[in-house]
């Protein structure tokens, strides 16, 4: 080959490795790219895991929703994990507390992580939690339990078709691959 | 430059940069890769001959189903239109060989090494756990989380294939862009020629996400990060949405350069130019610009916000008109022309008729309500196979029969060459045609045992699939004889209505470099 | 059936859909078709999807018209002499725009139809539905009634490796032990999710097709106008027995359902008062492998395999460690709460069932312990003691 065309073909040669490391840099910028876009559209009703402060706002007391709260325990999960009430009736702009319960039964020391989710999804922009268990891993010795409360307000500006909010809580295990073994021995 | 000069027996095959030995090899490997992914389609058509087990163990049947798949759209398509790139580039063109020769040998002889890894896994004494069983769209967390042990080495498997269709796709790219005969603009270009070099972009755009998912697989399998487990804060459905970034426009990956080769075979026996050249060129780019955001019309199910669900469908329809205007203008090609019907002509013609009924299938699925119903049926087998085999497959089958002649410098048999056809076309869609019903009436896909109501039309399938793989070996027949002489000598230009550089300024067989000195295009 | 008989009677469903006749066989329902179902929606799902398979056929009729006529017409003893035209900027504005126009007439209904879908808002009740390795489990949110539903059809009903044929009723794969009862003319909204992968909830009467995805809940709603009984299965790849998990939901009038919800009330209380019972006593070695064994080859044997050897992923229980070495009480934990890739079974078992079964695990297959655990000692176990 002409050394021209060589110097021709690694310019376009350059240019297509170029959009291929773009793309990969792209594959793994969806991770964050999505997170943002649910949080935007409320995509599985995923929650910002965050904390808020209570913003003393007008309670509304014209309007009652109903906030129903469900718990799940993942698959291999040995621990029990409820809520005290399954169900209550709230204000808009008023701060409730609940608690939840957990217990470790097996004879291990195990972490679990609760993982949110709210249905509706909309829900969730107008869903602020002050105090949750959900914002850090719990770890328990074989037997021991828990009382997690969770504290929350619901905005006032949650649109009127809404009346029923659900959330929801699914335990994980969370205790690392390595501790796993070293309990397994 | 050394004239013939190249080594003979094994060596010439793994140390060539000729386009037309690695042409050849793709092809080969292709059509070995077709035949093991049909023995395990016929392995699943089997088990679903009669309502009950009697052949596999569920688990099984799963592996079976993921790896059809996956041998077929990595291992069967995409390395065929590589093949026919490599055959067909540089003499469309009127280059001497493909622009990056050495890469050229490299992506092909990855193939091989990552098909064994994945075929590595059927073998028990390896993975007593099983080859891969989470379909081949792999969602996670059945494929991280629940995964066999085979899954790394399907991981490895993927990466490897997707870092040779990066390599061909890029060598594609070069060649068409820097190699080009003088005079021959980018409007000039012929069709095939146009389609695989949309085709080349979205492989290097979309192999490399495609690469990503399996790594953040990988990790989330064995480096403790959580990309996909909701427990570590990531998101299943996340994966979904990465996987199907890739996946759409890979669907179309597998059919525009079938769409190009239609657009060789219809002018030629029609003795007619195509219609709406122009036109054709900007409907397949804009087909490939859609395939980008389109995406989430496979995960209907996953529960989008409405005006996701809308966005989706409405972008998805749209899809539907470039598609109808490449159809149009195949059918007014033929219009008013002077139509013969050998071998190639009928695959492209058969291409068209089922092409046309896997589209029309796909704006029902677009539709997203009434997916709800569809998704995840016998309904969308139906409308995939429609697209990929009489699709993909008949494409390249046409491809070959309408360049053999001038690959082998013989004639093949044509008899033999109908007798394939009418076999394939029947059989294809005894296959296929019955899933729409299965489908509709509530059969679920990826399932290895189904209802009593659907017992007829699944044996209907079992027999056409039986029938349509063992036509294929005709298919084998006739390259066989074709290549060992055929029906003598083929012409220069082998038809009547050939157009292009390859039949008009190469002899049959084309020499070993195509052009050594650049045809003047007018 | 013989096999010729067989694939005659499918060569006649084929042909006698070319015949024009879509509803041709109909049974109980169609095999040909979509199902128009029992809600308003499935009912408008199946009109749209009817209107479009028209619209597509008209599409698709014209095309091959075209080219039948094409073939015809224009073959070279026809037409020896080709025209040369290659491009009509007029018709190719046509056939760009014609069919724009069909999908804008086809988005209409489809956007409203779709809007009404999603809209679960003012629902009068609601069932949480979550998808297990391969079982549902169903949880009625406004009453304290929580069960599991799986395929109730044996294995022997199914499998069939010796390929003798086995004796199935046409619906063994929609049968289920627990069916979820609901009331008609209620609009029930279903919050879906998953203990391990992804589900995919579908009743096809209902045009509800829901993914039940691990850590996240999805909504959706139906509205019954019909009393009967509807079956479903799981729509998405989930696993070994993924086209074993089947949905039977039984619909009821509103007194039928309260008596329904009354009496699941009465059995739960009978039942929880059978296992004190249970409890209390002390078992038979005999009486508790004899149970074990049952329940061992209805919930454990898919698995763990009736010989207690395993299958690729899932680990053999013959002469395993859990089984012959760990002390009872770690093997009855680890079958009451589950443990990393084993699912819990303390809800969907009594006690006395529970007992039975670890019981079974370690005498079975020449275990041979000769240990047993008592009911009495799994209730504890439960409270954490």
């Amino acid at each position: 080959m002409k050394p021209m065309s060589e110097n021709k073909n690694t310019s376009v040669l350059k240019k297509a490795l170029g959009i291929v490391g773009l793309m990969t840099v792209f594959a793994f910028a969806m991770v964050p790219l999505y997170n943002v876009f649910c949080e935007i559209t409320g995509i599985n009703g995923k929650v910002i895991v965050s904390e808020s402060l209570y913003q003393q706002v007008e309670v509304d007391k014209s309007r009652t929703i109903t906030v129903e709260l469900i718990t799940n325990i993942n698959r291999g999960m040995p621990w029990e994990f409820k809520t005290t009430v399954n169900k209550l009736e709230v204000h808009p702009g008023e701060l409730n507390e609940v608690m939840f319960f957990a217990r470790n039964f097996s004879k291990q020391t195990i972490t679990g992580q609760a993982v949110p989710s709210v249905a509706p999804g909309q829900a969730s922009f107008y869903l602020n939690k002050t105090e949750c268990f959900c914002f850090d891993q719990q770890t328990l010795k074989p037997g021991e339990s828990i009382d997690m409360p969770m504290r929350f307000y619901i905005d006032p500006d949650l649109p009127e078709h809404v009346h029923t909010v659900t959330m929801s809580y699914v335990l994980f295990n969370a205790t690392s691959k390595e501790s796993e073994s070293v309990a397994a021995n | 430059m050394a004239h013939d000069h190249h080594p003979t027996g094994i060596k010439r095959w793994l140390f060539t940069t000729n386009h037309k030995d690695i042409g050849t090899m793709y092809l080969w490997f292709s059509f070995i890769m077709f035949l093991i992914g049909g023995l395990l389609a016929l392995g699943i058509r089997l088990e679903l001959f009669q309502p009950g087990l009697q052949f596999w163990d569920p688990n099984f049947f799963n592996s079976l189903t993921t790896l059809h798949g996956l041998i077929m759209v990595f291992g069967a398509v995409m390395p065929a239109f590589v093949g026919l790139a490599n055959w067909l580039v540089p003499m469309q063109i009127g280059a001497p060989d493909m622009a990056l020769p050495r890469m050229n040998n490299f992506s092909f002889w990855i193939l091989p090494f990552a098909f064994t890894l994945l075929l590595l896994s059927l073998v028990p004494q390896l993975f007593p756990d099983g080859p891969p069983n989470f379909g081949w769209t792999f969602y996670a967390p059945l494929s991280t989380k629940y995964g066999p042990a085979s899954t790394d080495f399907f991981i490895f498997g993927v990466h490897l294939m997707g870092i040779s269709s990066i390599m061909g796709a890029i060598n594609v790219i070069v060649t068409v862009i820097n190699m080009r005969a003088p005079g021959m603009t980018l409007m000039k270009m012929p069709m095939f020629v146009w389609t695989w070099l949309i085709t080349a972009f979205l492989l290097i755009m979309v192999m490399p996400v495609l690469a990503g998912a399996v790594t953040m697989m990988l990790t989330d399998r064995h480096f403790g990060t959580s990309f996909f487990d909701a427990a570590g804060g990531g998101d299943p459905v996340m994966f979904q949405h990465i996987f199907w970034f890739f996946g759409h426009p890979e669907v179309y990956i597998m059919i525009l350069p079938a769409f190009g080769i239609a657009s060789h075979i219809i002018p030629t026996f029609s003795r007619k130019p195509l219609f709406g050249y122009a036109s054709m060129v900007y409907a397949t780019a804009s087909i490939a610009f859609l395939s980008f955001i389109v995406w989430a019309h496979h995960m209907f199910t996953v529960g989008m916000p409405v005006a996701g669900e809308l966005y989706f469908m409405i972008a998805t329809m749209i899809i539907a008109v470039p598609t109808g205007v490449k159809i149009f203008n195949w059918v007014a090609t033929m219009w008013k022309g002077s139509i013969t019907f050998e071998t190639p002509m009928l695959f492209a013609l058969a291409f068209v008729v089922l092409f046309t009924l896997g589209g029309v299938s796909g704006v029902m699925l677009a539709m997203t309500p009434v997916d709800k119903q569809y998704h995840d049926t016998y309904f969308v087998v139906a409308h995939f196979h429609y697209v990929l085999f009489p699709g993909a497959i008949f494409g390249t089958i046409a491809a070959v029969y309408y360049w053999l002649p001038k690959w082998t410098g013989n004639m093949y048999n044509e008899f033999w060459g109908k007798i394939h056809f009418w076999w394939s076309i029947i059989a294809v869609n005894i296959t296929f045609f019955p899933m729409h019903f299965s489908g509709l009436a509530g059969m679920q896909r990826r399932v290895p045992d189904y209802n009593m109501m659907f017992e007829g039309f699944n044996q209907l399938s079992s027999i056409g699939a039986f029938m349509l793989g063992f036509g294929q070996l005709i298919f084998l027949w006739i390259l066989i004889d074709c290549i060992k002489g055929g029906k003598g000598k083929a012409t220069d230009r082998v038809w009547e209505g050939a157009e292009g550089l390859e039949f008009t300024h190469l002899p049959s067989p084309a020499p070993y470099h195509s052009f050594e000195k650049a045809p003047e295009v007018k | 059936m013989s096999l010729l008989k067989r694939v005659m009677s499918g060569l006649v469903l084929f042909v006698s859909l070319f015949m024009g006749s879509l509803w041709a066989a109909e049974p109980e329902y169609s095999t040909l078709n979509l199902r128009p179902g029992v809600t308003d929606n499935s009912q408008a799902v199946f009109d749209l999807h009817m209107e479009v398979v028209w619209i597509m056929f008209a599409v698709a009729g014209l095309v091959f018209a075209a080219i039948l006529y094409a073939v015809i017409r224009y073959r070279k003893s026809n037409n020896p002499t080709p025209a040369t035209f290659s491009h009509s900027t007029t018709m190719e504005i046509i056939w760009t725009v014609i069919p724009m126009l069909i999908l804008i007439y086809l988005t209409k209904p489809a956007i409203s139809l779709l809007l009404d879908m999603e809209d679960t808002s003012k629902s009068d009740m609601t069932v949480q539905v979550t998808g297990i390795q391969w079982k549902w489990r169903y949880k009625y949110l406004d009453e304290d009634i929580e069960f599991v539903s799986s395929l109730s059809t044996p294995a022997s009903e199914y499998e069939d490796y010796d390929r003798t044929g086995t004796e199935k009723n046409p619906n063994y794969l929609l049968e289920v032990d627990n069916e979820l009862v609901l009331p008609i003319g209620k609009k029930i909204r279903f919050l879906i999710t998953a203990d391990d992968v992804i589900h995919s909830w579908w009743v096809p009467d209902f045009a509800v097709k829901m993914d039940a995805i691990p850590g996240f809940i999805n909504e959706t709603w139906t509205k019954i106008n019909e009393p009967g009984v509807y079956r479903g299965v799981c729509a998405e790849l989930c696993g070994r027995l993924h086209g074993f998990m089947p949905i039977v939901v039984r619909a009821v009038t509103q007194e039928e359902y309260d008596q329904w919800i009354e009496q699941k009330l009465a059995e739960k209380a009978e039942a929880e008062r059978l296992a004190a019972e249970a409890a209390a006593k002390s078992w038979s070695m005999d009486d508790l492998m004899a149970l074990g064994k049952e329940v061992y080859d209805a919930k454990c044997a898919l698995c763990h395999q009736p010989n207690g050897e395993g299958l690729g992923a899932f680990p053999a229980l013959k002469g395993s460690k859990v089984a012959t070495v760990d002390s009872v009480d770690d093997h009855a934990r680890m079958v009451i709460f589950g443990l990393n890739a084993m699912p819990k079974f303390g809800q969907e078992l009594t006690d006395a069932e529970l007992a039975a079964v670890v019981t079974y695990e370690r005498n079975a297959w020449g275990n041979d312990t000769g240990e047993t655990l008592q009911p009495g000692r799994v209730a504890e176990l439960k409270a954490g003691n």
